[in-house]
């Protein structure tokens, strides 16, 4: 466990992991370039998608209760949680009304930040994960990596020897179609027999009550389609305000996430199964989760945070997460959006080392189809991690306060307030400063890692008086 | 709790300072005029799509030699849809409670309508209903899809605005690019995972 800082040596030092990651951020990152070469196409298309998200931010109380009217008005039952524990009671309780044992699930964070898997499983009911990526790591027993590409920590043999133990009479094969084909054998039976099935959800929309899921492989449609139940699980800023939106909106996280044009599907769901249609689940449900995410619309400013929509291109543009990898972030969502919603949903006081885990580059700012402003929201969580006195916005702020830095910020403040100060101070370390060794507190993090600059011998006056320079 | 969950979660929203509503900023999605044919194809293609043009009397011969040179047999149809010797039409005709393991394990291939389609995307557009349902296009191995060349689009936003679907959306609509695939294994791309492996596009190029 521990901070990010203790956890990222492993990750570093691990040559498998760096090359995994490495080998794939490269592809995801010119395969995103060669969908947006047009910088013009791209700069509208991206005002146009953040224009749609910040417009949800402005009215997300109004668009939840309208969605919820129109979402009932379909015959979709939609329900309310504040933690990811009432999520979990809710999924629960519908689960065990219609006595189901086995639940077949598509992709979904949301799901992942409930830990809904565990909370089912304690209570008996079965739950299959379905997308390749996820089906995967659940077989290995871990968490996903990324939030698109869940396993993409694993390389080809890794999986190959996951899937000789796993499923009965595979043997070892590197061969993706052969390893896929298995998966599609092992989920089939699943799929026929599983009493329900849980989702996320990438938009929904207000205006039609429309719940807008995206993916590749069409287990997302068959856990949708296929049980007799279907549970969907989203966050309340997932929303969009109008199908409008969604042109726009469905051409930028394919092509920010994984350089589509469009993914194979676009599953828009409206109500359950009518009179006279032969499939498609009999009941669906909407659980809408707060988890937080309430406490950051109540900052003017950090609250831009909800407009993301999960297409992880931060990540994927990220020069820290394509080195350390998303299991060295420890929580559900890693990368820049992770650095700047974890602290914000889980507290600075367990996360307030992640906004720190960052160079402030800026590309992930850059390659934001929806203008989230993480950087600036980085240094906020920065300052808000060691100041007491805060907004009070986030939980946990000023659980970074360190005496001594904060003595040290103290002092250099005094030496340029007083020129007196200054002067002594400049001459001082002119002077003595390459004296300075190098395991003092402040100085070792910096200088274990790197080669440290050498003071001048004389400060920047002396040199400009030297040069006859007189005046300040 | 889920009603008081609820009175919360809005409270707390309404209490918090709200932005602007931003306009939405113009914005003309791609239109590709003659070339839309040509446009659709090639995306359509890219994504391991096929794509045939075929007319309203020669259509159904087309499917039969297509599917035959797969050594497909047993197609699950729309009630009502006969092919042509040498093909079994099994139809969608019953709840999928009754049809479940002739539609997992029974047919190699199954047939539907497009409502519309994308040049943009190299996009197919569907609204299952009673007669073509839902997992029609998604568990057969092979899905073939008939599309009339008038109703080849743009883009999506056309689509949406010219069929008003704001006014009243189906049960389940569905936008299918291509054949089912993966690229979870080391971004290696692998076809059929959980849907069709195949997506084979008629063009009916005189509807």
């Amino acid at each position: 466990m521990g901070d990010f800082t203790s956890r990222a040596p492993a990750a570093l030092n691990d040559p498998t992991l760096r090359a995994n990651f490495r080998r794939a951020m490269d592809g995801l990152m010119s395969k995103r370039a060669a969908q947006f070469a047009d910088k013009d196409a791209w700069e509208s298309l991206r005002a146009q998608g953040a224009a749609a998200k910040a417009r949800v931010v402005a009215r997300l109380p109004e668009l939840l209760e309208q969605l919820e009217a129109n979402l009932t008005q379909n015959g979709i039952v939609v329900h309310w949680a504040e933690t990811t524990a009432q999520a979990n009671a809710i999924v629960l309780d519908i689960l065990q009304k219609a006595g189901a044992k086995t639940v077949i699930k598509g992709k979904s964070m949301v799901s992942e930040e409930m830990e809904l898997n565990h909370h089912l499983e304690a209570h008996g009911i079965r739950a299959v994960e379905s997308d390749l990526g996820e089906y995967i790591i659940q077989l290995a027993g871990e968490a996903p990596s990324h939030i698109v590409m869940p396993c993409i920590h694993k390389n080809k043999a890794e999986i190959a020897s996951l899937f000789e133990k796993n499923i009965a009479g595979l043997g070892y094969t590197e061969d993706v179609d052969a390893l896929t084909a298995a998966a599609r054998a092992a989920l089939r039976g699943q799929f026929a027999s599983a009493d329900a099935g849980i989702s996320g959800v990438n938009f929904a929309v207000a205006e039609t009550g429309t719940l807008v899921l995206v993916e590749n492989e069409g287990n997302g449609r068959l856990s949708t389609t296929l049980p007799p139940l279907h549970i969907a699980v989203m966050g309340i800023e997932k929303l969009a305000e109008k199908l409008d939106d969604l042109p726009a909106l469905l051409s930028l996280l394919p092509r920010s996430a994984t350089g589509q044009a469009i993914t194979t599907y676009v599953n828009m769901i409206s109500r359950p199964r009518q009179p006279g249609e032969k499939d498609g689940p009999k009941a669906v449900h909407v659980v809408l989760l707060d988890s937080g995410r309430s406490r950051v619309y109540a900052d003017a400013q950090l609250q831009d945070t909800l407009r993301c929509i999960r297409c992880g291109a931060c990540m994927n543009h990220c020069p820290v997460y394509s080195r350390v990898g998303g299991h060295t972030y420890k929580f559900v969502y890693p990368g820049p959006i992770g650095k700047i919603l974890t602290p914000q949903l889980e507290g600075l006081d367990c996360a307030g080392d992640q906004p720190h885990a960052s160079t402030l580059c800026n590309a992930c700012v850059e390659v934001c189809p929806v203008k989230i402003p993480i950087a600036d929201i980085l240094v906020r969580l920065r300052a808000e991690s060691v100041n007491s006195t805060g907004s009070g916005a986030v939980k946990g702020a000023g659980s970074m306060r360190k005496r001594l830095e904060s003595l040290v910020w103290k002092g250099w403040a005094a030496m340029y307030g007083v020129p007196m100060l200054y002067r002594l101070g400049s001459w001082g370390l002119t002077r003595l400063g390459n004296w300075l060794p190098d395991s003092l507190p402040m100085l070792k993090r910096w200088t274990s890692v790197r080669t440290r600059p050498r003071f001048a011998a004389k400060t920047l006056h002396e040199l400009a008086r030297d040069k006859g320079y007189d005046h300040e | 709790m889920s009603e008081t969950a609820r009175a919360n979660i809005l409270a707390r929203l309404r209490a918090a300072p709200r932005q602007m509503v931003p306009d939405r900023p113009d914005w003309t999605p791609p239109t590709y005029g003659e070339g839309r044919l040509a446009r659709f194809r090639a995306m359509l293609e890219a994504v391991h799509g096929e794509i045939h043009e075929v007319t309203t009397e020669d259509w159904a011969e087309r499917i039969s030699v297509l599917l035959a040179d797969r050594g497909a047999t047993r197609v699950m149809v729309p009630p009502g849809m006969t092919l042509p010797d040498g093909l079994v039409a099994v139809p969608y005709d019953q709840p999928v409670e009754e049809l479940k393991a002739v539609l997992v394990q029974g047919v190699e291939a199954g047939i539907t309508w497009a409502k519309a389609a994308i040049a943009d995307t190299g996009t197919l557009v569907l609204w299952p209903d009673a007669d073509e349902p839902r997992l029609l296009s998604l568990l057969p191995p092979i899905h073939v899809v008939l599309l009339r060349l008038g109703s080849l689009v743009d883009n999506l936003a056309q689509v949406m605005a010219e069929q008003t679907w704001a006014a009243g959306m189906p049960t389940n609509a569905l936008l299918i690019s291509g054949p089912s695939k993966t690229a979870d294994i080391e971004q290696t791309l692998a076809y059929g995972v959980h849907g069709p492996k195949e997506l084979i596009v008629l063009v009916l190029t005189d509807a």
